[in-house]
């Protein structure tokens, strides 16, 4: 029954709450509006209710918006009467069901949330404090909005379900290729090069290609998905590696001695001397970083935007031929000859980590897309998976038959490992749950040993290079359903190639900043503050946001004499440093309560023993 | 010449105070010496003065003998004289003549009249202007703070202001005037019509909104009606209580309370008629009360007042007899009640405190059983006689209460009115229950009520025996476990050491509970020389090691490296076994992977932990040695510096954090910063901020379009100020944040030359300014 906004707006929600909670007086017209009323909408009572459960807008701000609108001064405001509740409704009266924006489930509001409040924060000033509910309030609005456009990932991953007590390890490509329909089923191929030795393949960031690289020489590339030939060449030189660049214009071949650039007619563009006898390749997109593990031991960094050698670091243990990256912080992992994995970034010479893995050498690392795991497989036939968030330590071991040479994560982490000529893979609860080493979800035999594996980005498909060819075969559920066209779109022309690339360059991340952590970039240096404050105090020659020392004010009649003055000052000190000493018993009684258990009192019989 | 003329009027003065001073001191002198005395000192001054005319030091001060009120600069005082000299007395002739009145009269008009004070120099008046032009303009800019504070807090400002857009009118307002012309338009608003469907709003007109926000009349009426109704009882009232605290006769008070009891009781008596059940609660309430007055002691002559009495109560008979009202109340009130009117009841109560006593000397019995204490003895024997004591007093109260209050009965009206009363009740509830008891069906629910609490009762009582009786048996388990080691040592030295001995399971007891512990600080501190002990402590070793505990913990917190690689993992079974092709370069890579397999063992731990150790070492912030060899005593080869130097000249470096790979065995993580990322990250917190972990919730969100839906992105990247191109931003005016702006300039009320401001002024401009 409100009409206009009124300055009883201003006062807060709840006011207003109580005031509809108490009794309303009985008014004399009350017999005759009452049922008409009820008769011509009976609505808005339920819709008051409705409206309060919608966790639509964020409270805060709503809030927030109120109070400064109560700081305004007194305007003078214009009755607006079509802003009752009951113009709201349309011409006939009819009135929207579901009011509002549409509910957003928190569960999924929550997986958007950044800001960590776990974390209670000390009591703050009342400007700080209303930069902090602007920023909570932003926050929500950002990721309920985020919630709400999540409708629009239409695609579901799906699995292989088997039926009761069915083991799908059980079923092979054929009976998949079988059920599927036509245009998956040819995503299965194999393809028989038993010429050139075994393969080593990629797959680029958009999944649409494929590279591969025979031993002896043969490289290729092409879009699979058409089976669309790009180049094939022979480099005539024993290819150890191969790897795409940021598009699939670019091609790194680590050959025999050097590292070479070709681009996608199989033109040779570079050939960087710097990286020689390069054993294993890793490509970061967002860093633009080419990162080559060598025989020599040493990691290089080469900066392939602008073809610089961004860091050489020397791993000093032995020859590396063993590295995979973390796609979650962009550190490389290599694993050594002495059972240890390390974990590498440009910015420091150091190792930021190793880690202790197996008691032989590490065969195979890989690291799933989440950053969370670490799995890896060792001389001693184990297959560890690690949990990499702090603690570092194996969450399941199992030791496999021949041990395994070779391991891939897929997007939505499922695990493969190669194992001589068999490709086993293994699949966790969901997205963010480590691989269950338990019973494997897809076996594949093939025609000679496994040499190389990659999934597919955005395609239920895993490729292996081995001695006989090429395998691609579908394991479903493995990786994303849903692109982002605008990160990494599988059906790009070349023009959004083109654009894609300018602003990938503008967004790229300086090398510097890869470290284990990627949001500590997010929070204040807090060494170089105080350094800083440290050289401000010395230059200024006193502490500008100390707190002053106590000056007692001067008293009238007298009563401010020198004396008096330094008495006060006086028991102002004597207080502080009584609570100074107050504080440090408190510590020592704290420090003694923990060192001793409590519980063992003396005995008054003590005193008798000698 | 001025000095001169000064030392006459001087003189003068003097002389002429003393005429004033003679006649009284001619009057007292005469009784007192003292006056004599005054007289010669006055004179001595006036010498002093004459003789200081012609000296150089003319202008001594006066000497102060003695304290006075007044000291003046000429030396003069009024000493002695109580009176002011006043200018009108001096006008005052020896016969009083009319023609000077007149003078007189203007003498007085002059007096009365006040100076006329000086103007206030020209720094203060500037200042008191600057003052109060001061708190006009912020008081007229102070209207501005709001209006300041918003923009400040804005997400977005938009430049030129421009005043509120008419917010869009719903489409029923933009086509009130809209009708129906074709034949569809027109049938489908007929059917509304007919329907009686709202077409268009607002529903209410003007008038009956007016009306809906007012209130009824009638209403109203009643409603103030009610209000005042309410207000008068509350005033009668509140006067009423008032009246009677005022009222200071004993008696009334004590009539009054004698009414409320007896009230109390009849109401008491209607409700167990009634309703027994709420009369039971109301025994509870009593038996509460009784129970709160057990424990607060509050009669127990340990008052203020109690205390007072008894000082008097020597003396005064009424004292004493307040006091013993008092105690008697107070033994009233603590008497234990006796619960039920079955006797059988009683004495399961009085046997249950013959056990509650039992068991304590049954243990102190066993426990002189152990070992013949000499002192356990006595202390039991005098134990027990106290309990011997005890347990006649228990026994006894209920009479002596009786007994006292019978023979006091008369001096305490009130308290015997109340026992008699209560008693009276009690024989005859004793007698209502017996006879209910006998009609057994009627009052059937106060029987269940009674025996079901007695029930209760009976059960605790079951309890705690059954508690007792454990804590017993335990006590015995405890004390026998301690002679069975004491008898087997007892051996080497029985008579030497003879009270030690008897003390022993007492000290065994404790050891063990110490060693149960696990506390070694214990056994540090009784490392006194004593090989029995000791010899005790390495025999109860094996039961239970203080040390292991401790071993264990270290475990717990150290994950065992070789565990962590060395545990039997279970091995995969899989469908399909690879098959190994006995190619050449495989096989030789088999070759070498079984080499290796053979190889791989404990060094690669080994040398693990060593690298891990290096690396701690390495990270731990290095002491700072700066002591000189030779400095302060002989130096040379093979001469060191003393040690005692060496340590006041050693800086410890401050013990860093922990490493986070503290308890990681299997880890190595690099403490270093990367300097580097350092660079990119914030290094001085922004202005409203005094904590980085207030800062850092503010940018935890990412603004960029790769974490945010579009919109998100757009809204989060506004920026702060929009400014239209090609118009011109005037500055902020009043009309624009809704203010009357007044043509009247409030600073226009200070001139700008004032001609003289006094103090008067002063103090209304400072009025002023603090308005």
């Amino acid at each position: 029954m409100e009409t206009a906004p009124k300055p009883g707006k201003d006062v807060p929600p709840k006011k207003d709450k109580l005031q509809t909670k108490r009794k309303k007086p009985r008014r004399y017209w009350e017999e005759e509006t009452v049922p008409t009323t009820a008769g011509a909408s009976p609505g808005p009572p339920r819709n008051k209710k409705n409206r309060e459960l919608r966790p639509q807008r964020p409270k805060n701000a709503h809030i927030l918006k109120k109070s400064r609108i109560s700081k305004k001064p007194q305007v003078p405001k214009k009755p607006r009467e079509w802003k009752n509740p009951e113009s709201q409704s349309g011409l006939s009266g009819a009135q929207d069901p579901f009011p509002g924006p549409a509910p957003v489930p928190v569960e999924v509001v929550q997986k958007f949330c950044r800001i960590d409040k776990s974390r209670k924060l000390l009591h703050s000033k009342a400007k700080t404090r209303s930069r902090l509910e602007v920023a909570e309030a932003e926050e929500e609005e950002t990721s309920i909005k985020a919630a709400r456009s999540e409708l629009l990932l239409a695609e579901e991953p799906g699995f292989l379900e088997g039926e009761d007590g069915e083991d799908t390890a059980k079923i092979c490509q054929a009976d998949i290729v079988e059920a599927v329909d036509i245009a998956s089923a040819a995503k299965h191929f194999d393809l028989n090069l038993r010429q050139f030795g075994p393969y080593r393949l990629n797959y680029s960031r958009t999944g649409r290609h494929l590279a591969f690289g025979g031993r002896r020489g043969h490289v290729a590339a092409l879009d699979w998905v058409t089976k669309k030939l790009m180049c094939e060449i022979n480099v005539m030189e024993a290819v150890r590696d191969i790897r795409f660049l940021h598009s699939e214009a670019l091609l790194a071949v680590a050959q025999n001695r050097w590292l070479h650039i070709y681009d996608n007619q199989g033109i040779e563009l570079h050939c960087i001397r710097r990286c020689d006898r390069v054993t294993r390749l890793e490509f970061l997109p967002f860093h633009f970083l080419l990162a080559t593990a060598s025989e020599t031991g040493f990691l290089t960094y080469l900066d392939v935007s602008v073809g610089k050698i961004v860091a050489a670091l020397n791993a000093r243990a032995g020859r590396l031929d063993v590295m995979s990256q973390n796609p979650y912080n962009a550190v490389i992992h290599l694993g050594h000859s002495n059972g240890t994995v390390s974990l590498w970034s440009p910015a420091m010479k150091e190792p930021l980590a190793k880690i202790l893995c197996h008691r032989g050498g590490v065969r195979a690392v890989a690291v799933d897309s989440t950053g969370t795991y670490m799995a890896t497989s060792g001389l001693d036939h184990q297959l560890k998976i690690f949990d990499l968030r702090g603690t570092y330590q194996p969450l399941s071991t199992r030791t496999l038959p021949h041990g395994a040479g070779h391991l891939a994560f897929s997007q939505r982490g499922l695990l493969v490992a190669g194992m001589g000529d068999v490709v086993n893979i293994w699949a966790g609860q969901g997205k963010a749950s480590p691989p269950s080493l338990e019973q494997p979800y897809l076996t594949h035999r093939l025609s000679g040993p496994v040499h190389g594996l990659q999934f597919c980005p955005f395609e239920d498909v895993l490729g292996v290079g081995h001695t006989g060819g090429i395998t691609s075969m579908l394991v479903p559920g493995a990786s994303e359903p849903n692109f982002d066209g605008l990160e990494s779109n599988p059906y790009r022309s070349r023009k959004q190639r083109q654009e894609w690339e300018v602003k990938a360059l503008l967004e790229k991340v300086p090398a510097e900043l890869i470290c284990l952590d990627p949001r500590a970039l997010a929070e204040v240096d807090v060494i170089s503050l105080e350094q800083g404050k440290k050289e401000q105090i010395e230059r200024l020659g006193y502490d500008p946001q100390a707190k002053a020392p106590f000056q007692p004010k001067p008293k009238q009649k007298g009563r401010s004499s020198t004396a008096s003055l330094v008495k006060r000052k006086r028991k102002v000190m004597d207080e502080e440093h009584r609570d100074k000493v107050r504080q440090s018993l408190q510590q020592q009684h704290h420090k003694e309560a923990k060192a001793k258990p409590t519980g063992a009192r003396p005995s008054a019989l003590d005193r008798f023993v000698r | 010449m001025t000095a001169n003329r000064l030392a006459e009027s001087l003189l003068a003065l003097s002389q002429q105070e003393e005429l004033a001073d003679l006649p009284k001191d001619y009057l007292l002198s005469e009784s007192e010496d003292e006056g004599d005395n005054d007289g010669e000192r006055k004179h001595q001054k006036l010498l002093e003065a004459i003789s200081s005319l012609d000296g150089k030091n003319r202008r001594k001060l006066a000497e102060r003998s003695e304290a006075s009120l007044k000291v003046s600069e000429f030396n003069v005082s009024s000493e002695g004289s109580g009176e002011k000299l006043v200018l009108a007395d001096l006008l005052e002739p020896v016969k009083t003549s009319s023609s000077l009145a007149t003078v007189k009269k203007q003498l007085s008009r002059v007096k009365s009249k006040k100076t006329v004070e000086l103007p206030l120099n020209k720094e203060e008046i500037e200042r008191i202007h600057r003052e109060v032009a001061f708190n006009k303009t912020a008081q007229v800019l102070s209207k501005w703070d709001p209006v300041v504070l918003k923009n400040r807090q804005a997400e977005q400002l938009v430049f030129p202001l421009e005043k509120e857009e008419p917010a869009i009118a719903p489409i029923e307002h933009v086509l009130s005037g809209w009708k129906a012309r074709t034949p569809l338009e027109q049938e489908i608003f007929n059917l509304l019509h007919k329907n009686k469907q709202p077409v268009t709003d607002p529903l209410l007109t003007p008038v009956e909104k007016a009306s809906l926000r007012a209130m009824s009349l009638e209403e109203a009426k009643m409603r103030r009606a009610e209000l005042q109704r309410a207000r008068a009882l509350q005033s009668y009232y509140e006067a009423k209580a008032r009246r009677e605290k005022k009222i200071k006769s004993k008696k009334y008070h004590k009539v009054v309370k004698k009414g409320k009891a007896k009230k109390a009781l009849k109401e008491f008596e209607q409700l167990r008629k009634v309703n027994p059940a709420a009369a039971l609660e109301e025994l509870e309430k009593i038996e509460k009360a009784r129970m709160m007055e057990r424990m607060s002691l509050k009669h127990q002559n340990s008052g203020k007042w109690a205390k007072s009495k008894a000082i008097m109560a020597k003396y005064d008979l009424e004292a004493r007899q307040a006091m013993q009202e008092q105690l008697s109340k107070n033994k009233e009130l603590t008497q234990k009640l006796q619960v039920a009117s079955e006797s059988e009841e009683e004495e399961g109560g009085t046997e249950d405190v013959e056990e509650l006593l039992v068991p304590d000397v049954v243990n102190e019995v066993q426990m002189n059983a152990d070992g013949p204490n000499p002192w356990m003895l006595r202390s039991c024997t005098s134990d027990t006689k106290e309990a011997a004591t005890q347990e006649d007093p228990e026994q006894l109260p209920e009479l002596e209460a009786h007994g006292v209050s019978e023979s006091e009965g008369e001096e305490r009206p009130m308290a015997e009115e109340e026992i008699l009363l209560r008693e009276f009740e009690e024989r005859r509830s004793l007698r209502k229950r017996s006879e209910l008891s006998q009609d057994a069906e009627p009052a059937g629910s106060q029987e269940t009520i009674d025996s079901g609490s007695q029930e209760v009762l009976s059960e605790l009582r079951v309890l705690s025996q059954k508690l007792k009786e454990n804590h017993q048996s335990r006590k015995q388990k405890a004390s026998s476990e301690g002679t069975i080691p004491q008898v087997q040592r007892e051996e080497p030295a029985p008579e030497e050491e003879e009270p030690l001995l008897l003390q022993r399971p007492e000290r065994v007891q404790t050891l063990e509970e110490l060693e149960e512990l696990g506390k070694e600080e214990c056994f540090q501190n009784k490392e006194l020389p004593r090989p029995v002990l000791e010899e005790q402590q390495s025999e109860r070793t094996p039961n239970n090691r203080p040390d292991a505990p401790k071993e264990k913990k270290k475990k717990e917190q150290m994950i065992d490296l070789q565990n962590l690689l060395t545990t039997q993992s279970p091995s995969v079974k899989s469908l399909a076994v690879p098959t190994i092709e006995e190619l050449e370069d495989e096989e030789e890579r088999n070759h070498r992977q079984m080499i290796k397999e053979a190889f791989a063992g404990d060094d690669v731990i080994r040398d693990f932990l060593k690298e891990k150790r290096e690396a701690v070492e390495a990270s731990k912030p290095k002491d700072v040695d700066l002591t000189l060899p030779g400095w302060g005593e002989w130096g040379g080869v093979g001469l060191k510096p003393s040690a005692k130097k060496r340590r006041r000249f050693l800086i410890k470096a401050p013990e860093g954090p922990p490493r986070k790979d503290k308890n990681l065995p299997n880890v190595i993580i690099n403490e270093k910063r990367n300097i580097h990322a350092a660079a990119h990250q914030v290094q001085v917190l922004p202005y409203p901020f005094t904590h980085h972990w207030q800062f850092e919730r503010t940018i935890q969100t990412p603004i960029g379009s790769t974490w945010n839906t579009q919109r998100a992105f757009q809204k989060l990247t506004t920026p702060k100020v929009v400014t239209k191109p090609g118009h011109i931003i005037n500055p902020i005016k009043a009309e624009d944040v809704g203010y009357r702006s007044s043509s009247r300039s409030d600073l226009s009320v200070i001139q700008r030359n004032p001609k003289r401001i006094t103090t008067r002024h002063k103090k209304q401009l400072k009025k002023c300014s603090v308005d």
